[in-house]
């Protein structure tokens, strides 16, 4: 694999701000970061300091007002809106904190959106979804709604939705906050076994330390800007905190 | 998603069941009174035309002719026959002492032309002294004989009872079933001769002539021929029923009153169905940001919505309609006017997709102009 290929995400000079005159906030200040393929690369840091505004422009989902990100070798600052969306349809996957699963609909038809959105015929998508359930151990609770779930079925369903389409890159926010130590730990687990295949990339925010041991390399961020890259057991190395 | 939402979906379906229903049942009960109106005209069948006094503007507004005209009518070519007819509001005197106004139809005494249809007796049975025909809704409503004791429910006139017309003595000699009134009054059915001894003393009596015109002849050009010879108003059954219906329509508060509350269903079902839409939308836009986050295209957020908002609209609209049919139905036995043509129903069910897009639109700008990030903001 080339340097091209080996690259999943790389952020150059990337700066984003909310809001205009005394109103103003620079949530990001000139990003410098590289995210290997089929690496599991975390970011941390205090709140508010970009985290969340960060892998939104890594995932396609925020524009930044300056700087280049770069992901699957494509330039997302370089396509159309719906470009990108189709981009995102078929390249990313998305686990959020809250689970962020249609209360109204079963386990299977949840984990069966992306494969719809991608046009996949119901018939097919619904077979993969059930398919994907009995990976992720919820085989018993494929009728089940959300509400049925507890978090850490929720949680688990949520990966399964992120993963069924096969996506390059997989952004996670806070993906264990709602959830106790033990099924925190299991739902890392079961992500890092399932979602690092060929290629593919991790990129989880989190505020959670109990889970730094499961990535490659942890990024540390503070007021906007990249402070220290590292592997997991020294997180904090050249910061002045 | 919206049937996640139950009290939304309930509120959405209550307020589109309550438009449907009041459009449809407002505007039926609207095209029930407005064909009441020419209920006398179309329930005389057999001439084709109907001619008239020249400042004659509906049914009701009879301005009385002097019997010559009759034979001036006879005498224009293409006529086959012409009969006179009398229809005037004489008040009868019940048994209790009280007094209904009642709607009097003279028939031309040798033919009866324009006589009802029977329910009891025969209509050759006018031809006997003093005899009338009564209608059978008010023979055993306003026209009912008082109880013999008291509590005990009236007894429906009948055939061989007595009535007191104009100080004239009628007896009934026959019960008939006529389309109901606008004023819903009681019809009377008599001889020519005897309504208008029955009616005061007028030089002019002649209330309508009716014409059959001969076999090959246009109804529309006969009417030319006899307002161009008599200087009377012709027209055929079909354009004085509108005649009659468009003088209530531009005459009368009734349009405007029935109009008014349509639009009020119109407008109640959009602001319930538009408001409580726009807030299930607020209420779910993390779940639409999900979907746009996960590369759902706008046609596919679209789609979403207008396939909910059009699944209520028809679940609101078959109950709406529904219900008005019921209502309709039960009340056509007693005083309701209700006729329910399939041209409300598809009118009811534009206005009521007219409201869903609507509604779906002020939510669908909301969706589309929203930002996917704001799935990472908790």
């Amino acid at each position: 694999m080339n340097e091209a290929n080996d690259i999943a995400v790389r952020c150059r000079g990337l700066k984003k701000a909310y809001g205009t005159g005394n109103t103003k906030v620079q949530a990001l200040r000139g990003i410098d970061l590289e995210v290997r393929a089929g690496e599991l690369m975390m970011l941390v840091g205090p709140s508010g300091c970009g985290k969340t505004t960060l892998i939104s422009v890594m995932a396609g989902i925020l524009n930044q007002d300056e700087g280049e990100c770069q992901v699957l070798g494509r330039d997302l600052n370089a396509m159309s809106r719906q470009e990108l969306t189709a981009f995102r349809a078929v390249n990313i996957g998305f686990v959020f904190q809250a689970f962020n699963l249609l209360p109204m609909l079963s386990a299977k038809e949840n984990i069966a959106i992306p494969l719809l959105i991608n046009k996949v015929r119901r018939g097919d998508a619904m077979g993969q979804a059930s398919a994907m359930c009995g990976l992720m151990g919820l085989a018993g609770r494929v009728t089940s709604l959300p509400p049925e779930l507890s978090g850490g079925q929720q949680q688990r369903v949520a990966i399964a939705r992120s993963l069924v389409h096969c996506p390059r890159l997989i952004v996670c926010d806070e993906p264990t906050s709602s959830l106790d130590h033990d099924t925190g730990r299991m739902v890392m687990e079961l992500l890092r076994a399932m979602a690092l295949g060929t290629g593919r990339s991790l990129v989880v925010v989190t505020h959670d330390a109990r889970i730094f041991d499961f990535a490659d390399r942890i990024a540390r961020m503070d007021d906007g800007r990249i402070v220290h890259v590292g592997p997991p057991d020294d997180p904090w190395k050249g910061t002045d905190t | 998603m919206l049937v996640g939402d139950r009290a939304k979906y309930v509120g959405i379906i209550v307020g589109l069941t309550f438009a449907t229903l009041l459009m449809t049942q407002q505007a039926a009960i609207f095209v029930g009174l407005m064909t009441r109106t020419f209920g006398f005209i179309a329930d005389t069948g057999l001439p084709d035309i109907w001619v008239m006094d020249a400042k004659v503007q509906f049914i009701d507004d009879v301005k009385p002719m002097q019997d010559t005209q009759l034979f001036r009518v006879r005498s224009v070519e293409g006529v086959q026959w012409a009969v006179p007819l009398y229809k005037g509001l004489l008040k009868a005197r019940l048994e209790n002492g009280s007094f209904q106004t009642c709607n009097v139809v003279g028939l031309d005494d040798a033919t009866l032309i324009g006589g009802p249809a029977m329910v009891q007796g025969r209509l050759e049975d006018l031809r006997r002294s003093q005899g009338v025909i009564v209608d059978d809704v008010s023979a055993s409503g306003k026209l009912a004989r008082p109880p013999r004791q008291p509590g005990q429910a009236s007894e429906p006139l009948g055939i061989g009872d007595t009535l007191e017309l104009n100080d004239n003595r009628a007896v009934v000699v026959g019960i008939c079933h006529v389309s109901r009134t606008f004023q819903s009054q009681p019809v009377i059915y008599t001889t020519y001769t005897r309504a208008t001894s029955f009616a005061p003393r007028e030089r002019k009596l002649l209330s309508f002539v009716l014409v059959k015109a001969k076999p090959g002849e246009d109804p529309q050009r006969l009417c030319q021929n006899i307002t161009r010879r008599t200087g009377l108003a012709a027209y055929t059954q079909r354009d004085f029923s509108a005649l009659t219906v468009g003088y209530f329509l531009e005459s009368t508060g009734i349009p405007i009153n029935f109009g008014i509350v349509v639009a009020l269903g119109f407008v109640i079902g959009t602001v319930i169905a538009g408001q409580t839409f726009y807030n299930f939308t607020l209420d779910n836009l993390r779940y639409f940001g999900t979907m746009k986050a996960m590369g759902a295209t706008d046609a596919i957020l679209l789609r979403m919505i207008l396939l909910q908002s059009l699944t209520v609209g028809m679940i609101g609209y078959g109950l709406g309609i529904g219900i008005a049919a019921l209502v309709g139905t039960l009340g056509s036995e007693g005083e309701l006017a209700f006729i329910l043509p399939w041209q409300i129903p598809v009118l009811s069910a534009l206005s009521i997709l007219l409201i869903c897009v609507a509604s779906a639109l002020i939510s669908i700008r909301k969706v589309l102009r929203m930002e996917p990030a704001i799935v990472f903001k908790g």
